[in-house]
């Protein structure tokens, strides 16, 4: 963080647990446990290179290609594996659908496992005791608080992610979408959408709306 | 319980430099074979639910904090780094940042490593 106040003599001392960590690495890396350019590129990786960016790509070619839609729902990894996505911890992909009669949601109320290759970090509020907690017991509840309300007649699902499979939700396509290309549909997905606290909206000038 | 979840603030992938640090920490012994992912969140698991039990933990500093503390406790387990030598080693980092002048890079005392964020 910048910190150019001149009454400073001394370098800005971390915080406690910063200093921890840092220890940690030194230790580790004395031991030749550890690369620490390694750590650089993980770092690197997750904060520039994975995000929800990759998930909206993945469900805007499901919106498109139906036989890919139908091989993604049936077996996810091989067909994320070829779009370049795979778990680096091991864990297996699941895409659930919703539909008109079923909405779904994604949570770990172990922790918060996530498909960090789809998806990136997952957000704050969802490694919080309030939503880990909470969705299990009334989603709709969480929803509302999202600003989401479901048609009375569709059921919610909520999937528990573990360290061996992590959810992502295939989104409804909106309406009105249908001359919109892959990329311009992709921009429309949001990282919520995808864990299913969001619906994804049409445009409101999208070439096919007529409004 | 709060039940008020907040959801609509924009944030960072790491809040703090830290976090990003822990992260990359643990994510790299696991890739190492130094634990199994599954191994990582049994453990985890239990901390976080550990350190919730008396508060809502809210998903920021404090789910970090868990994270750490799970990381320094299979480290030590393992022999790789235990808790007498992490506190001497973090205090060495500690003298280092208070020796430092402000704006100039921080090194550790024979070590080539240095910490130039702040």
């Amino acid at each position: 963080m910048p910190h150019d106040h001149a009454d400073h003599p001394h370098a800005l001392l971390p915080p406690d647990p910063a200093l921890r960590v840092k220890a940690l690495e030194t230790i580790l890396t004395r031991k030749g446990l550890i690369d620490p350019a390694a750590l650089d590129e993980i770092i690197d990786t997750y904060q520039n290179k994975i995000g929800p960016q990759n998930g909206a790509r993945v469900v805007a070619k499901a919106w498109t290609d139906p036989n890919f839609r139908q091989a993604l729902l049936q077996d996810a990894d091989p067909v994320l594996a070829e779009l370049g996505y795979y778990g680096r911890q091991g864990e297996h992909m699941v895409v659930v659908e919703n539909t008109a009669m079923l909405h779904n949601m994604v949570v770990c109320t172990l922790c918060s496992c996530y498909p960090w290759p789809l998806l990136g970090i997952p957000p704050g509020w969802y490694k919080s005791d309030a939503y880990r907690a909470r969705v299990v017991r009334e989603p709709r509840g969480v929803l509302a608080d999202f600003g989401v309300s479901l048609p009375v007649e569709s059921a919610v699902r909520v999937w528990d992610s573990t360290a061996e499979v992590r959810y992502m939700v295939l989104p409804m396509r909106p309406e009105g979408t249908e001359d919109m290309d892959e990329a311009a549909l992709a921009a429309l997905v949001s990282r919520d959408a995808m864990i299913g606290t969001a619906l994804v909206a049409a445009p409101k000038h999208s070439p096919g709306a007529d409004a | 319980m709060s039940d008020c979840i907040s959801y609509d603030a924009p944030e960072p992938v790491f809040l703090q430099p830290w976090h990003a640090q822990a992260f990359a920490l643990t994510v790299h012994l696991n890739e190492q074979g130094r634990f199994s992912w599954a191994q990582w969140v049994e453990r985890f698991s239990a901390t976080l639910k550990h350190h919730g039990l008396d508060r809502d933990l809210d998903g920021g500093d404090d789910y970090f904090t868990a994270w750490l503390a799970t990381l320094e406790a299979i480290l030590s387990e393992a022999g790789s780094a235990n808790p007498q030598e992490v506190e001497l080693v973090r205090r060495h980092w500690e003298e280092a940042y208070l020796s430092t002048p402000h704006g100039e890079p921080v090194h550790l005392a024979g070590t080539r490593a240095a910490d130039t964020t702040c």
